[in-house]
C-alpha cells in the first residue's frame, strides 16, 4: 500500500489503540493518551493528504464491513488537500487536549472519543460510494455531539446546544442521504448523467445537508450554541476541520458527482455565501461572548468560501476555466487559512476562558499581564483573522477579490450585477472582521481586569501552550510564504488546465494581471519599524522614559468599570445595523415606595438575538409542534383503534400489490 | 454658504500688528512652538472670556507659535486661570504631574497669582504658587489681551 | 524592482515625510487666512515635531507593549505606501506590493493598530475613540473597495502602476462617468479615513465629539511627534493617491534626473492644491453627529456602485 493509503491505516490504528489506552488506563493519563492519539492520528491523516496531493492512490474496499453495500475508500487530490487540513488541525487540538483536560477534569467519554472524532473527519474525505460517506459522516457528527455534551453535568445550556446540534446534523443527513439516494448509484465517482431537474433536485439536497455542516446561513444556528458549550479543542476541531467537510460535499457533488450543472447552482451557493458572511460578521461584531463571536466569524468565513466556490462555478459555466481555478483557490486556500488561525483563536480563547473562568468579554481583560503567551497568541490569531497585512486572510481574501474583479466580464449580464454586489459585500465583511477582532482581542487581554477571575488569571500549562504554537506557526507559514501550498491547491482544484497563481514569494495570477508579495510587504514593514526605532533611539537631546498616572481628568483613580466594554465598543456598529440586528431592550425601573418620582435602581437589559432563528425556526418549529398534537389524535390509547389501522394498512398493500403486478 | 464667503471677502484680515512683547524665552527647549493647556481652577469665567479672545482672530496668539491642546501629555505650558479652590487643588497637580517635562505654569489673572478679591473665603486653597511652581504670572482683573498675549510672546520666543 | 522605481520609491519617501508636515502648515494657514487670522506660519508644524522630540516620553500606568509599538506601526504602514505607490514616477519600488489592496490594507493596519494601543490604555476615551474609529473603517472599507474595482475595470488590473500608466496614456478616460463617480467616492473616503471635517474634527477640544484625537490623548514627546507625523503623512498619501489615480499629469517615466525633478514637483503642487482646496472647503463645513456619519458614507457607496457599473455597460462601448 502506498504511503498516503499507510498514513491513513496508521491513523486509524492509532486513534483504537488511544481509545483503548483511555478505557484502560486511571483518570491521571486518560487526557495524554486521548490527546496523544489525536495528535497521532492527524500527525498520519497530514502525511497521507500530502501524499494524495503528490499523486499517489490507495483503494482500500471492505466488503464485508457493511451490509449490502460494503465500505470503500479511494484517495483523490481534492480529498487529500481536505485530509492533510484536517490532520493539521488535529495535531495541535490534540496537544491542546493534554492539557486542557488534564485541568478541566472531564470525563472519560470526553477523552474516548476525542481520536475518534479525528479520524472519522479523515476518513469522510477519503470515502469513495455513498454509503461509506454517510458511515464517516454520522460517526463524525456522533463523535462531535457526545464531545459537545462532555460538561453537560456543570452546566445546563450544554444540553440545549446539543440537542440542537444532534437534530440539524441529523436533518443535513437526512438531507444528503436522500440526495445521494437520488443519484441512483451506490459510487461518488464523477460521470453521472442526470435530467437537469433531477441534478438540481440533488445539488439543493446536498446543498442545504453539506451546506449546514459548513454553518451557511440560514442552517447555522447550531454553530454559535455549540461552539461555545463544547471543551475549546473540540471547538476548534469543530470550527476548522468539521466545517471543511461541507465545503468538501459542496464541491465534490456540484463539481466532481454532477459535473458542473446549471448556473442558478452557482447563483445560489454564491447567494448563500454573501449573505453568511455578512451575517456572520456582523452577529460576530455585536457578541461579548468570545467563543460565540468565534462560531459566528466560522459562519463568516465559510461564507466567503462559498462565496469562491460559487463564483468558480459560475466561470467554469462560462467557459473561463482560468478564473474558475482562481476563484477556488483562493477558495481551498481561505479554507486552510481559515484552520489555522480559527485554531489558534480558539484554542487561545479556550485557555483565557478556563484560567479567568468566564467567557464573557465583558468580564475578561488585562490578562496581559498574567497570561503573556496566550495573549500574544490570540493577538496573533486575530491579526491572522481580520484581512490585514501581513495576516493569513489578507492572501485568500485579495485573492477571491482578484478573482471577482477579472471575472467581471466574464459572467455575462448577471455576473455583472452579482460579483460587483459580492465584492461589496466581501469588502464590508472585512471591514467588520476589522472591527471585531479589534473588540475581540482589546477587550478581552488588553487594559485592565474587569473581573476577579480576570485579575487572577495564570498563564496556561506548557502543552496547551505548545498546542497554540504549532497553530501560530501554520498560520505564519500561510500568511508570508502562501506559495508553498498553491501547487498543491493547483492539483486539488482541478479545474484549470494549470496553476491558477504562481511564485513562492511574489504570488502571480497566469492569465490575469495581478502580483502580490506578503513577504516582501513585512520585510519592508519591520525594516522601517527598526529604522525608525533606532532614529529615535539615536536622537540628541532625548529625555528618559517616565512612568505617569493614567490621565483621567485630574480626579479620582479609574476602576475597571469605567473602561470601554465589548458592548460598548460595539454600540455603534449595532446602531448603524439595527434593522438587521432589532435588539431588544429592557429596563426595569424600581421607584422609591412612598415617592414614584425617585428611583432606587434601574436595570438594563440588552439582547441581540439571533433574527434569524426568530423569523425562520420560531415557525418551522410551531409547525411541527401543531403538527404533532394534531398527531396525538391518531393514537388516542384504544387498542381497537391500533388494530385498525394494522388491518387497513394490510389490506391497503394487498390491494397496491395487486393493481400494480 | 455664499452668505458666509461674502462676509470672508468683506472682512479680509481682522489680526492687528503684533502686540510688542517681552523678548527671550522662558524655556529654551520650547523656542518657537508652545502647547498649552488651559485649566480653570475656580475662575468666574472673566479670565477665560480674555484667554478666548486672545486666541481669537483679533489678536491672534496662534501667529506666534503657541497652540491650545486638549490633554496635558500634549501639552508644554499649563494655563491656570482663578484661584485654587479646594476640590481643585488635587485635580490641578495630577494636570501637571501630567505634563512631560520641559513644562511651565503661568498664572492668569489677580486670583491665580494671589487670591485677589477671594482672598480668605472658606473654599479657597490658594494661590496657584502654594500649588504648583509658577513660571509666569500676569496681572489683571480681567488681565487684558495684550497682556496675555505678551507673556505667550515671552513663551515661545517669537 | 527597476531603477526608476527605486528613485521613485527614495524620493517619494522623503518628500512625503518632509513634506506632510509643511502640508498641515498650508492648510492649518488657508483656515487662518480665510477666518481673518493672521497664522502661525508654514514651518510651524516642523517646530512642533522638533519640540516634541525633545520632550520627555511618558508611559502611563498598567499600557504595555503594544503601546509603545503601535507609533511605530502605525509610521511603518504610511512610510511604505508612500515608499511602493507611484506618486513621482510610473514604476513602484517594491512593485509586488503596490496592489491597491495591499495599500489600502496597510492603511487599514495602522488605523488598527492604533486603536488596539487606545483600548490598551483602558481609559473611556481610549475605546471611545477606538469604537468610533473602527465604525468608521468598517463602513468605509466597500467604498473604498468598490472605488478600486471601478478604476481597475479600465486598467485590467489592481496594481497601482499599471492603473496609472493606463491613465497617463489615455488621459480622456477619467472624464467619463465612471471616472468622476470614483473621484467623488474617493474623496469621501479620504475624508473620512483621515478624520477631516465633516466626519471629525481634528482641532476639537470635546473629547465626545473626538474620533481620532481621542486615541491619542495619552502619547506625549517622540511618541506623540510619530504619532503627528504619521497622521500628517497618511493626510499626504490619501490626497498623493487621489491625484495620482485621476490626475497623473506631469509623473516621471523615465529615469532622467529632469523627468524626476519634474514629477516630484507636479506630486508636490497637486497635492498641495489638493489640500488647499480641503481646508477651505473646511471653513465652511461643521461637523456631522456621529450618527448622521454612515448615511454619507452609504451615500458614497453608491457613487462608488454607480461607478462601477457604468465602467461595465458604458464602458463595454
Amino acid at each position: 500500500m502506498s504511503l498516503a493509503g499507510s498514513g491513513l491505516v496508521l491513523a486509524v490504528a492509532v486513534a483504537s489503540l488511544a481509545c483503548l489506552a483511555v478505557l484502560a488506563l486511571p483518570a491521571r493519563f486518560r487526557p495524554a493518551a486521548a490527546g496523544a492519539g489525536a495528535a497521532l492520528a492527524g500527525a498520519g491523516g497530514l502525511v497521507s493528504g500530502i501524499a494524495m496531493l503528490s499523486g499517489r492512490t490507495f483503494t482500500v474496499a471492505l466488503p464485508g464491513a457493511l451490509p449490502l453495500s460494503g465500505l470503500e475508500f479511494t484517495a483523490g487530490r481534492l480529498s487529500g488537500y481536505f485530509v492533510a487540513v484536517t490532520g493539521a488541525v488535529a495535531i495541535p487540538a490534540g496537544v491542546y487536549a493534554i492539557g486542557y483536560a488534564r485541568h478541566a477534569g472531564t470525563s472519560r467519554s470526553a477523552c474516548v472519543f476525542l481520536p475518534l472524532f479525528a479520524v472519522s473527519m479523515l476518513l469522510v474525505p477519503v470515502s469513495a460510494t455513498a454509503a461509506t460517506l454517510l458511515l464517516c459522516w454520522e460517526l463524525m457528527a456522533l463523535t462531535s455531539l457526545l464531545l459537545v455534551l462532555a460538561e453537560h453535568r456543570r452546566r445546563p445550556e450544554v444540553a440545549e446546544a446539543g440537542r440542537w446540534y444532534a437534530v440539524m446534523t441529523h436533518l443535513g443527513f437526512a438531507c444528503i442521504l436522500a440526495g445521494l439516494m437520488l443519484t441512483g448509484g451506490g459510487s461518488l465517482a464523477a460521470g453521472r448523467h442526470l435530467s437537469p431537474a433531477l441534478a438540481g433536485t440533488v445539488f439543493v439536497l446536498a446543498l442545504i445537508g453539506f451546506g449546514s455542516k459548513a454553518g451557511a446561513v440560514p442552517l447555522h444556528a447550531w454553530l454559535p450554541r455549540a461552539h461555545p458549550e463544547a471543551p475549546s479543542h473540540v471547538s476548534a476541531l469543530m470550527s476548522a476541520a468539521m466545517v471543511n467537510m461541507g465545503v468538501y460535499g459542496i464541491v465534490r457533488t456540484g463539481f466532481g458527482l454532477l459535473g458542473g450543472g446549471a448556473r442558478w447552482w452557482w447563483l445560489l451557493v454564491m447567494l448563500l455565501g454573501v449573505v453568511s458572511s455578512l451575517y456572520g460578521i456582523l452577529q460576530a461584531a455585536v457578541s461579548s461572548d468570545l467563543k460565540r463571536l468565534l462560531g459566528y466569524s466560522t459562519t463568516e468565513n465559510m461564507g466567503l468560501v462559498l462565496t469562491g466556490v460559487g463564483a468558480a462555478g459560475l466561470f467554469e459555466d462560462s467557459g473561463h476555466r482560468m478564473l474558475a481555478g482562481l476563484a477556488l483557490a483562493a477558495a481551498l486556500l481561505h479554507v486552510a487559512g481559515h484552520a489555522a488561525f480559527k485554531t489558534l483563536l480558539f484554542l487561545s480563547a479556550g485557555s483565557a476562558a478556563q484560567r479567568a473562568g468566564t467567557r464573557d468579554l465583558d468580564a475578561l481583560g488585562g490578562l496581559r499581564a498574567g497570561m503573556p503567551a496566550t495573549t500574544a497568541a490570540f493577538g496573533w490569531g486575530a491579526l491572522a483573522a481580520s484581512a490585514l497585512p501581513p495576516g493569513t486572510a489578507f492572501v485568500s481574501e485579495w485573492l477571491l477579490v482578484q478573482a471577482l474583479i477579472h471575472g467581471l466580464r466574464s459572467g455575462g449580464t448577471i455576473g455583472a450585477v452579482v460579483l460587483p454586489a459580492a465584492v461589496a459585500a466581501v469588502a464590508l465583511t472585512a471591514g467588520l472582521a476589522v472591527a471585531t477582532f479589534v473588540k475581540a482581542f482589546g477587550t478581552g487581554f488588553l487594559a485592565r481586569p474587569r473581573s476577579d477571575g480576570a485579575a487572577r488569571a495564570t498563564e496556561a500549562p506548557a502543552s496547551m501552550l505548545a498546542g497554540m504554537g504549532l497553530a501560530a506557526a501554520a498560520c505564519a507559514l500561510l500568511a508570508l510564504l502562501p506559495g508553498i501550498v498553491l501547487p498543491a491547491l493547483a492539483r486539488a482544484a482541478g479545474v484549470a488546465a494549470g496553476p491558477a497563481v504562481t511564485g513562492l514569494v511574489t504570488l502571480r495570477l497566469s492569465g490575469a494581471a495581478g502580483e502580490l508579495s506578503p513577504l516582501l510587504l513585512t520585510l519592508a514593514l519591520l525594516a522601517v519599524m527598526m529604522a525608525a526605532a533606532g532614529c529615535l533611539r539615536a536622537l540628541p537631546g532625548r529625555r528618559a522614559r517616565r512612568a505617569a498616572r493614567l490621565w483621567d481628568c485630574g480626579s479620582g483613580p479609574l476602576t475597571a468599570r469605567m473602561e470601554y466594554t465589548a458592548t460598548s465598543f460595539a454600540e455603534p456598529l449595532q446602531r448603524v445595523f439595527d434593522d438587521v440586528l432589532a435588539p431588544e431592550t429592557d429596563i426595569d425601573v424600581t421607584h422609591l415606595d412612598e415617592a414614584r418620582y425617585l428611583v432606587t435602581a434601574v436595570q438594563y437589559r440588552r439582547m441581540v438575538p439571533d433574527r434569524i432563528e426568530h423569523r425562520l425556526y420560531r415557525p418551522v418549529l410551531a409547525a411541527v409542534r401543531a403538527w404533532g398534537t394534531a398527531g396525538r389524535r391518531l393514537a388516542p390509547g384504544s387498542v381497537h383503534r391500533y388494530l385498525g389501522y394494522g388491518f387497513c394498512a394490510v389490506t391497503v398493500l394487498l390491494i397496491v400489490l395487486a393493481v400494480t403486478r | 454658504m455664499l452668505k458666509l464667503w461674502r462676509k470672508i471677502r468683506a472682512h479680509g484680515r481682522v489680526a492687528e500688528p503684533p502686540v510688542p512683547g517681552r523678548r527671550g524665552p522662558l524655556a529654551a527647549g520650547l523656542r518657537g512652538s508652545v502647547q498649552i493647556r488651559h485649566v480653570d481652577a475656580g475662575s468666574c469665567g472673566g479670565c477665560e472670556v480674555e484667554v478666548g479672545t486672545a486666541f481669537g482672530p483679533v489678536y491672534d496668539a496662534e501667529r506666534y507659535g503657541a497652540r491650545m491642546v486638549a490633554s496635558p501629555r500634549h501639552a508644554d505650558a499649563l494655563l491656570v486661570t482663578g484661584v485654587v479652590t479646594r476640590n481643585m487643588a488635587g485635580p490641578l497637580r495630577r494636570t501637571y504631574d501630567a505634563v512631560p517635562a520641559p513644562r511651565l505654569v503661568v498664572a492668569v489673572g489677580d486670583c491665580a497669582r494671589d487670591c485677589g478679591m477671594l482672598a480668605g473665603a472658606y473654599g479657597v486653597s490658594g494661590a496657584v504658587r502654594d500649588v504648583l511652581p509658577v513660571n509666569a504670572e500676569i496681572p489683571g482683573c480681567p488681565p487684558r489681551p495684550e497682556d496675555i498675549v505678551a507673556a505667550i510672546r515671552e513663551m515661545t520666543g517669537r | 524592482m527597476s531603477r526608476l522605481g527605486i528613485a521613485g520609491g527614495v524620493i517619494q519617501v522623503l518628500v512625503v515625510t518632509g513634506g506632510a508636515p509643511v502640508l498641515t502648515g498650508v492648510m492649518r494657514q488657508v483656515r487662518a487666512r480665510l477666518e481673518g487670522r493672521a497664522g502661525p506660519g508654514l514651518r510651524q508644524p516642523w517646530s512642533d515635531l522638533r519640540k516634541l522630540l525633545r520632550k520627555e516620553p511618558v508611559t502611563p500606568a498598567g499600557t504595555g507593549e503594544l503601546f509603545r509599538v503601535a507609533p511605530l506601526v502605525l509610521l511603518a504602514t504610511t512610510v511604505v505606501v508612500a515608499g511602493v505607490s507611484p506618486f513621482v514616477t510610473t514604476a513602484s519600488a517594491i512593485g509586488p506590493a503596490a496592489d491597491l489592496f495591499a495599500v489600502v490594507a496597510l492603511l487599514a493596519m495602522g488605523t488598527a493598530t492604533l486603536a488596539l494601543a487606545a483600548i490598551d490604555t483602558g481609559t473611556a476615551f481610549g475605546g471611545m475613540g477606538a469604537s468610533r474609529e473602527m465604525t468608521i473603517m468598517a463602513l468605509v472599507e466597500p467604498t473604498l473597495l468598490m472605488s478600486v474595482f471601478a478604476l481597475s475595470v479600465r486598467a485590467g488590473s489592481t496594481n497601482l502602476s499599471a492603473i496609472v500608466t493606463a491613465v497617463v496614456r489615455d488621459p480622456a478616460r477619467v472624464a467619463s462617468p465612471a471616472g468622476l463617480l470614483a473621484a467623488v467616492a474617493l474623496i469621501l473616503v479620504t475624508i473620512a479615513e483621515t478624520g477631516r471635517l465633516p466626519v471629525d474634527n481634528p482641532a476639537t477640544h470635546l473629547e465626545l465629539t473626538m474620533v481620532h484625537e481621542a486615541m491619542i490623548l495619552e502619547y506625549a514627546g517622540p511618541d506623540l511627534a510619530v504619532v503627528e507625523l504619521a497622521s500628517s503623512m497618511r493626510l499626504t498619501v490619501f490626497l498623493g493617491l487621489l491625484v495620482t489615480l485621476f490626475v497623473p499629469w506631469g509623473i516621471a517615466v523615465t529615469a532622467a534626473p529632469l523627468a524626476l525633478a519634474a514629477g516630484t514637483a507636479a506630486f508636490a503642487a497637486k497635492v498641495t492644491i489638493c489640500g488647499a482646496a480641503l481646508a477651505a472647503g473646511e471653513v465652511f463645513m461643521a461637523k456631522l453627529r456621529l450618527f448622521r456619519v454612515p448615511e454619507l458614507l452609504g451615500g458614497s457607496f453608491l457613487l462608488a456602485l454607480l461607478a462601477v457599473a457604468a465602467s461595465v455597460f458604458l464602458g463595454a462601448a
